[in-house]
């Protein structure tokens, strides 16, 4: 059995952790253990929220007791079973253009790397969405090459245009709404991860995400089509075997 | 005809709140909801709505307001207030009232809310409720996620509110009695989930210190000033989801308990979590209270917690009916109303 532990969060909520770092195979444990306890249906248990390595219950002690909680949450842990290879495999524009990425030649400076060297090193891997969290339906996703890792910036900005795709130490997030933020942005996304009007996010955790490289010209038409509601981003499948 | 609420002054930060949005964090979506959840189901008590309908929250600084309907009952619940009625828009005197009670006011009247004292938050209910859509179950506003309440944001001068019921029912003005507003001094809190990123000095000094609540407060944490708390492992954790109420120790070792607008997931590592019952005290605690911690288990925090929620069934049970009738208060500022001949038509 996996290894974890249960740590208190108050009276509401407990704390599922297992190991102390960031990996996909973790991941994978996490959310299996939410989905189980969500199609069960506990009554007491509010809602679950999964992030890197660690699974957050909310519940009502007044209904069901942490006791009762942990039991369930043991029963579940006994006959865990992950995979890693579930979710959607989605493919996001970006224009890294340095009129829409304002830390792009801070970033290359810092890495002695070109403009377009970072654009190619970012845009490489298949990236792992681990979570969400900060702010509705943004998406953290894993990992960026180790040698475009930063850390943050020293004074947060007060504000950055919703659809920044920013970058910090070894995660990469498209910021669905204008926000403070410490990260570097280095392009913008132009499809919508949050949809105010359903209040549904785009990505879910187990998601797998590449960044396709768009021009100036073809991000503004898409971000026209967004705006008039023209364009329904569909994911490009699913994600099949232990995808990279 | 409709009915509404104009804003004139916005106060310092209003906005509209109910109970919160739980169920929606893995997604990102903050609970957000009422600081002080006791005042809201009184102050909806009071004009007869159900108990989680959304009222104005108002922080600091009230607002001021013209009743563009018929006529409305409001109720004002929350720290003590200075709180005029003035005729109409034009008129120089006023009626004072205390909160913790309801009025019925009519078209063209003029709400104005000053400064808070002995507390920091002040609910203002309307009879009917305000007639926003929910989004994802809740009117709550949610300033970082930009959705919910009135267009996702604090209110605004020129803002009209539009009102459900165009009129108010005939009945008698009711006041509260008995809350117990007494300022928290002693938070309870169950230590962890981080207790093992500080060593025991550390955690007995988090324990005797008294900690004061800093300017820098706002709905999403109370920010405290008082001796810092050093880490022992650093001060970044793997991010995680958070509790509302946790007491998180970012690098400069000041504490901040994370209220009700938190975001749903952070990397500093959490000290304590206060528990549910002394949240709504929590939340009425204005900049410059001053605070110690004490250690709850957990089997005390959930019988308060079950004392809380008892309390909360027979609220209405506080409820006193108004002997001197509000109509004498409406009738003298009806005269005015005709004396000066103003006739607010708008809406």
């Amino acid at each position: 059995m996996l290894e974890y532990r249960v740590l208190p969060a108050g009276d509401t909520a407990l704390i599922v952790e297992f190991d102390d770092r960031i990996d996909r195979e973790l991941n994978a444990a996490v959310l299996a253990l939410a989905h189980g306890l969500d199609a069960e249906r506990i009554p007491g248990i509010i809602e679950t929220v999964p992030t890197f390595r660690s699974l957050m219950v909310h519940y009502e002690p007044l209904v069901l007791s942490a006791s009762a909680l942990i039991a369930c949450i043991d029963g579940r842990m006994r006959n865990l079973t992950t995979n890693t290879s579930v979710g959607h495999l989605w493919h996001l524009p970006v224009c890294y253009d340095p009129s829409l990425a304002i830390d792009l030649d801070e970033v290359a400076r810092r890495t002695s790397f070109s403009a377009q060297q970072i654009v190619e090193r970012h845009s490489a891997p298949t990236y792992h969405v681990y979570m969400l969290g900060f702010l509705p339906g943004q998406a953290y996703m894993g990992e960026v090459a180790a040698e475009l890792a930063l850390d943050r910036l020293e004074t947060p900005r007060t504000r950055i245009p919703a659809g920044s795709l920013a970058i910090a130490a070894t995660m990469s997030c498209v910021f669905p709404l204008q926000t403070p933020c410490g990260w570097h942005v280095i392009g913008r996304c132009p499809v919508p991860l949050w949809d105010h009007g359903r209040a549904t996010a785009l990505l879910a955790p187990g998601d797998k995400v590449r960044f396709v490289p768009v021009s100036v010209r073809e991000y503004e038409r898409l971000a026209s089509g967004v705006s008039q509601g023209a364009l329904r981003f569909e994911p490009v499948g699913e994600v099949v075997g232990a995808a990279a | 005809m409709t009915a509404a609420l104009r804003v004139i002054s916005p106060g310092l930060s209003t906005t509209l709140q109910d109970l919160g949005r739980a169920g929606f964090q893995r997604l990102g979506v903050a609970v957000g909801g009422a600081l002080d959840p006791i005042s809201l189901r009184a102050a909806n008590s009071l004009v007869g709505n159900p108990v989680d309908s959304g009222a104005l929250e108002a922080l600091y600084v009230g607002p001021s307001f013209v009743v563009e309907a018929d006529d409305a009952r409001l109720s004002f619940v929350g720290a003590d207030a200075e709180i005029e009625i003035f005729a109409d828009m034009d008129a120089q005197s006023s009626e004072a009232i205390s909160p913790m009670r309801s009025i019925r006011l009519q078209r063209g009247q003029v709400v104005r809310v000053g400064s808070l004292k002995n507390g920091a938050i002040l609910y203002i209910a309307v009879e009917g409720g305000f007639a926003v859509e929910p989004v994802l179950g809740s009117v709550s506003t949610d300033s970082r996620g930009q959705m919910g309440g009135w267009q996702g944001r604090a209110l605004a001068s020129s803002d009209v509110l539009p009102l459900r019921s165009l009129e108010a029912t005939d009945r008698d003005e009711y006041r509260i009695e008995g809350l117990d507003f007494a300022p928290l001094r002693r938070v309870r809190v169950i230590p962890g989930p981080q207790s093992d990123y500080f060593s025991q000095t550390e955690i007995e000094r988090f324990f005797a210190g008294e900690y004061t609540v800093s300017a820098g407060s706002n709905r999403m944490g109370m920010r405290l000033e008082g001796s810092p708390i050093r880490h022992s492992r650093g001060f970044n954790i793997i991010s995680e989801a958070i509790a509302t109420g946790s007491v998180q120790v970012p690098g400069s070792g000041q504490p901040i308990v994370l209220l009700a607008d938190h975001q749903t997931t952070g990397g500093y590592p959490k000290i304590a979590t206060v528990i549910s019952a002394d949240l709504p005290a929590m939340g009425r605690l204005p900049i410059g209270a001053k605070i110690s911690f004490v250690p709850a288990t957990l089997e005390e925090a959930v019988a308060a917690r079950r004392k809380l929620a008892t309390d909360l069934e027979t609220i209405g049970d506080k409820m006193v009916r108004i002997s001197l009738p509000s109509a004498v208060v409406a009738t003298r500022l009806l005269e005015c109303n005709l004396i000066s001949g103003v006739c607010n038509g708008a809406a």
